[in-house]
Formats: C-alpha cells, sequence, structure tokens
C-alpha cells in the first residue's frame, strides 16, 4: 500500500494542501491517538491503584498462600497457580488440535470447504463467554464428573494429577472449557500465518516430488515457525485472561492442589467475584494487584506473539483473536 | 524420499502417510467443531423452552420464585450497545482513515501496535480501568460506566478493519477525485469512506456482536440492576450480567431462564455477524 501513502506527500510537496487538510489531518490524528490514550490510561491506572497494595504486600504477596479476606491475609500464590495451570491444560489440547485444524484448512482441504469451515469456527468465538460458563455449568460438567474423572481416575490414577474425589467443578473443567474458547484464536492465526507462505515454498517441494503432507511438513510448517509460535502465544494470552467461563466452573477454591480434579481460582476470576462487592481497602488493594498483574503479563505475551507473527507475515495485519 | 519408480513400497507408504494425515487433520476439525453443534443444540433444546411472551415482557421476579422476565436486561443490552456504538464507532473509524491514510507516519505504526496490544488485554482490565476512570469519579456504577467499557474493545476492533477496507479502494478512484481538484478532505469523506462504507460497516457489526456478550467489563461498572432503567447514570441490566446470575443461583426457575437468555443472546450475535456478511457481500458487488 505503500503508493497510498505516497499521494499526499506529493500533495502536499506542491503545496496543494488547504486550511481543511489541515484540519482534517489533526481530526484524524486525534481519533487515532484514542488507542494510545486508552492504553496509557488503562496501564497507568491500573498501576496507580495497585501502588498502596504494592506497598503494603511487597513481593511476598506472591509466595503467599493464604487468602482470607475475613482474617485479613492475603496471598496471590493460589491464583497464580490456577490462572497457569488451567492455561496449560486448555494449551495442550488447543495447541495440537487447533493446528491440525490449520494444516488441514491451508494445506489439505479442497477449496470449496474451506470457507464454511472457516465460518464455523468463527461462530465458535463468537459465542460469548457467558454462554460457554452455563453450558459448562450444566452440561460440561455433569459430564466431566460422571464420565471424564472416573475414567481418568481408573486408567491414569496413579498419577497425583488424576486422584482425588470426581466433582466436576474444577481445575480439569475450567481447562476444558478454556481450550474450547482458544481453539478459534489458534486456527485463525495460524492458518493465517500459513497461508501467508509464498507459493515458491510449496511448489519447491512439490515439485521434488512431495506429497501434500510432507511439503506441509517441510516446506510449510518450518516457513510459518514463529508466526506459529505467535498464534500460541496469543492464545496463551486469552486462556490468561479469560474470565467468565471459567468463573463459572472451576470452582473458586484459592488452593494449590496437585490433583486436576481439585477446586482452584484464576486471577480474572477473583477479580470478577469480589470486586464489585469488596468496601475493604486491603482487599481491593490486593485485587488491583493482582489485576495489574494479569494486565502487564498478557500485554507482554502479546506485544511477544505481534512480534512473532509480523516476522511471518511481514508487517502488522489483521489478526483477530 | 523414496527412489525407484512410483510404484515401490517406499512411494507407497508416502501416499499411505499422506492419506493418514488428511484423515487425522480432518479429525480434528470434527472434534473442534463438535463443541459448537453441543453447545447450539442445548441452547435451543434448553433455551426455546423457557421462552415465553413474559421472558420479554416482564421485569426479574423475586428470587427463588418462578417467573418473571429479562425485558430490561434485553433493553440494557442494547442500551449500552448504543452507548459504546457513540462514543467508539466516530473514533474507530477517524482513525482508521488516519491508519490508511499516514500509514508510515510514527502514530500511525504506535497506534496500530497498540491497538493490537489494546485488543489482547483481558476484557476484565478494561472493566477494572472503567471502574478506575468511570466509576469512582461518578461516585457510583452506572450505564455510562459499563458503555465507556465497552466501547475500549470496541475501538480497536472498528479502527483496524476500517484501516484495512480504506487500504482497499483502489487507487484510481482517489485518483479521479484529486484530479478534479477536489482537496483530500473532502475526497476521503464524499469517495474514499463511501467507496469503503460496506467493509466498514462488516467490521463494525463483527465488533458489535463480540461487545455485545462482554460480561467481564460490566460486572463493576454497569454492574446491573433488577428494574427498568433510562438513565445513563445509574446501574443498568444486561443480557449476559443476567446469564450469569441466574446460572450461578440455585434456583431451578432461573436457571431455565439463564438458557433462555443465553439463546436470545446467541440469536443477536448471530443476527449481527450474518448482517455483517451480507454487508460485506454487498460491498463486492458494489465494486
Amino acid at each position: 500500500m505503500a503508493q497510498l501513502a505516497q499521494l499526499p506527500d506529493v500533495v502536499r510537496r506542491t503545496g496543494v494542501r488547504n486550511a481543511g487538510d489541515r484540519l482534517f489531518q489533526r481530526v484524524l490524528a486525534a481519533a487515532a491517538g484514542v488507542i494510545l490514550v486508552i492504553m496509557g490510561g488503562v496501564a497507568l491506572t491500573t498501576l496507580v491503584s495497585a501502588l498502596p497494595a504494592i506497598r503494603t504486600f511487597g513481593l511476598g504477596f506472591f509466595a503467599s498462600v493464604e487468602w482470607d479476606p475475613v482474617a485479613q491475609q492475603f496471598g496471590g500464590l493460589p491464583f497464580v497457580y490456577g490462572t497457569l495451570v488451567s492455561s496449560l491444560i486448555a494449551l495442550s489440547i488447543a495447541v495440537p488440535v487447533g493446528l491440525g485444524v490449520s494444516t488441514f484448512l491451508s494445506e489439505l482441504t479442497p477449496a470449496r470447504l474451506r470457507d464454511p469451515i472457516r465460518f464455523l469456527v468463527e461462530l465458535l468465538a463468537a459465542i460469548p463467554s457467558v454462554v460457554y460458563g452455563l453450558w459448562g455449568i450444566f452440561v460440561l460438567i455433569p459430564w466431566v464428573r460422571t464420565v471424564l474423572e472416573p475414567v481418568l481416575a481408573r486408567t491414569l490414577g496413579f498419577l497425583p494429577l488424576f486422584q482425588g474425589p470426581p466433582l466436576g467443578i474444577g481445575m480439569l473443567a475450567a481447562g476444558l472449557v478454556l481450550s474450547i474458547m482458544i481453539i478459534p484464536v489458534v486456527v485463525a492465526v495460524s492458518t493465517e500465518v500459513m497461508r501467508a507462505v509464498p507459493r515458491m515454498q510449496r511448489e519447491a517441494a512439490l515439485s521434488l516430488g512431495a506429497t501434500s503432507w510432507e511439503t506441509t511438513i517441510t516446506a510449510v510448517i518450518p516457513y510459518a515457525r514463529s508466526g506459529i509460535l505467535g498464534a500460541i502465544f496469543l492464545a496463551l494470552a486469552r486462556a490468561v485472561g479469560e474470565t467468565m467461563a471459567v468463573v463459572m466452573v472451576i470452582g473458586n477454591v484459592p488452593q494449590i492442589k496437585a490433583s486436576l480434579f481439585a477446586p482452584a481460582a484464576t486471577i480474572a476470576g477473583v477479580i470478577a467475584n469480589e470486586f464489585a462487592e469488596a468496601s475493604d481497602p486491603l482487599l481491593i488493594g490486593a485485587l488491583l494487584y493482582v489485576g495489574l498483574i494479569l494486565m502487564a503479563v498478557t500485554v507482554l505475551i502479546n506485544v511477544l506473539a505481534r512480534l512473532l507473527v509480523m516476522r511471518v507475515t511481514k508487517g502488522p495485519n489483521l489478526v483477530r483473536d | 524420499m523414496a527412489t525407484g519408480s512410483f510404484a515401490s513400497a517406499g512411494y507407497r507408504r508416502r501416499k499411505l502417510t499422506d492419506a493418514v494425515m488428511r484423515v487425522v487433520t480432518f479429525l480434528c476439525t470434527v472434534l473442534v467443531l463438535a463443541p459448537l453443534f453441543f453447545v447450539l443444540f442445548f441452547l435451543a433444546s434448553s433455551g426455546a423452552g423457557a421462552l415465553n411472551v413474559e421472558f420479554f415482557t416482564k421485569l426479574p421476579g423475586p428470587a427463588g420464585e418462578p417467573g418473571g422476565g429479562m425485558a430490561n436486561a434485553i433493553t440494557g443490552t442494547l442500551m449500552l450497545l448504543g452507548i459504546a456504538s457513540t462514543l467508539g464507532i466516530p473514533i474507530g473509524v477517524l482513525g482508521g482513515v488516519y491508519l490508511a491514510e499516514y500509514p508510515n507516519s510514527r502514530l500511525a505504526f504506535v497506534t496500530r501496535f497498540f491497538a493490537d496490544v489494546l485488543s489482547g488485554i483481558p476484557s476484565i482490565i478494561m472493566g477494572l480501568f472503567a471502574f478506575t476512570a468511570v466509576v469512582l469519579a461518578l461516585r457510583g456504577f452506572s450505564a455510562l460506566a459499563g458503555g465507556i467499557a465497552l466501547a475500549t474493545i470496541l475501538i480497536p476492533i472498528v479502527m483496524r478493519t476500517t484501516e484495512e477496507m480504506v487500504k482497499l479502494v483502489p487507487q484510481s478512484i482517489r485518483e479521479a477525485s484529486l484530479g478534479l481538484g477536489i482537496p483530500q478532505w473532502k475526497t476521503l469523506v464524499r469517495v474514499i469512506v463511501p467507496t469503503a462504507a460496506g467493509g466498514i460497516v462488516t467490521g463494525t457489526m463483527v465488533g458489535l456482536a463480540r461487545i455485545a456478550g462482554e460480561t467481564a467489563p460490566l460486572l463493576f461498572t454497569a454492574f446491573g440492576n433488577r428494574f427498568w432503567n433510562w438513565d445513563i447514570r445509574q446501574p443498568l441490566s444486561a443480557l449476559p450480567l443476567q446469564i450469569y446470575s441466574y446460572a450461578v443461583s440455585p434456583f431451578t426457575d432461573w436457571h431455565r431462564q439463564a438458557w433462555a437468555g443465553a439463546l436470545v443472546l446467541v440469536a443477536i450475535i448471530l443476527v449481527i455477524n450474518v448482517a455483517a456478511r451480507y454487508a460485506a457481500s454487498r460491498q463486492v458487488k458494489v465494486r
């Protein structure tokens, strides 16, 4: 789109610009600048409002496992742990399956099927978090309690991960719901990255006699590698920040248990649960503190992911998540 | 790589791998789409039964008593969408035109990047932002705070799609207008943006569909309300909020209504999405 950029410059050099143009440019720039105001506002207000809590609790906040607002005990570790583990469960399901779908969509499917499948995957992303949560409570959790957890306990019960009473509500259910919700991110971004691989790359492999699958793993995926990594990071950021569906199925018990069957809690979850009703300044401070961490972590992962995706697609492009 | 004729064992094995992987990746696709059908199936079967006239016309009933509806939540969601659109669409469209028109300026580069980062920040953080920026300033939960929280999510989406759509407008159209001596601003307002309008409408509607279902940023901004409210300075109910509080309640009738609410919400979102696609298809015809 370079030629679009040149025209206004040409016009500017020849001095044809009138006052209306200059004014209009300022209006446009101001609108674009709103993004920076929001970004700065989000970063600043979160940081400033968390400062008192940072001073009170220090870094030891994230080493403490006690969360008892009644006893004025505030430790952030259980939420960090719950966020991390539920996201990792989600990634361990969503990444292999999502990459399989992307490979299918980008390399192995007839073009006729591509658009309808893409539409359905987008639909999966369009369903609101709270609806997944509702479905999780009344459909997924009973199934996890009566089918999945007993089966896992029977077959893999020697692992501490799969021990304890099958409750349904808990880390495992949260990970499962999350995986459904982040798969569209993995699929959308990695399909786009794979489509951005130059045709010559494929043709070179095909002309050497490679099959479609061999072309995919020898020519396409290595080329798209950093973009695929970016897709995984974007999905991770999404999983870490996902709130409603997780709140509704994870049980919201701030504890660290080896078993995935046990209830847990996440950072976004505890904010959603306790912030609106919080009146104790210490509790509000603690919630803002974990909120700051959540924001910092997701911004960091996002920046990293965008840079990785940009390496493959050459420049920022419309990657929705 | 196998050598020799195409009929060799090595070649057959490679063809077999190829076929197996096709099937495996296809099964992945089926596995991914299965939850979609499960969710839609349960929405239809559990939600449709709970839908009735009362649901669309009545306020929520007293806790635990059967009956009542979500009329105020439906209008609340529409009102929040209205506030977010009023704030977000002009800013998003103007900013997007800037990004497309001055693509190599430093401001454009930074804005583009942070618009992408912003759309990756969890929506609950946007709620916290609106809480500290609006709720604390106005000393109370309000529809306005909820609308602003949603607008901060909408703006990056609208801006980035507008940019992409304006970039798609053929250079010749722009040159034709400038060649007639029409100033750049008028070219943008009267020629470029109308040409890209179909795509911009599509992107905006996709953004609206996205924020219509947001719950987390409303929890401590719009807050929820059991009664009618038309004042943007007062707490406001919204469909996602109502679904959430009914879903986690202990009452069976409220569970039924949560399903009905979810069905209505998903229907609204799907209608917006399909309409967006229609706008997009018209755009292609215009060109």
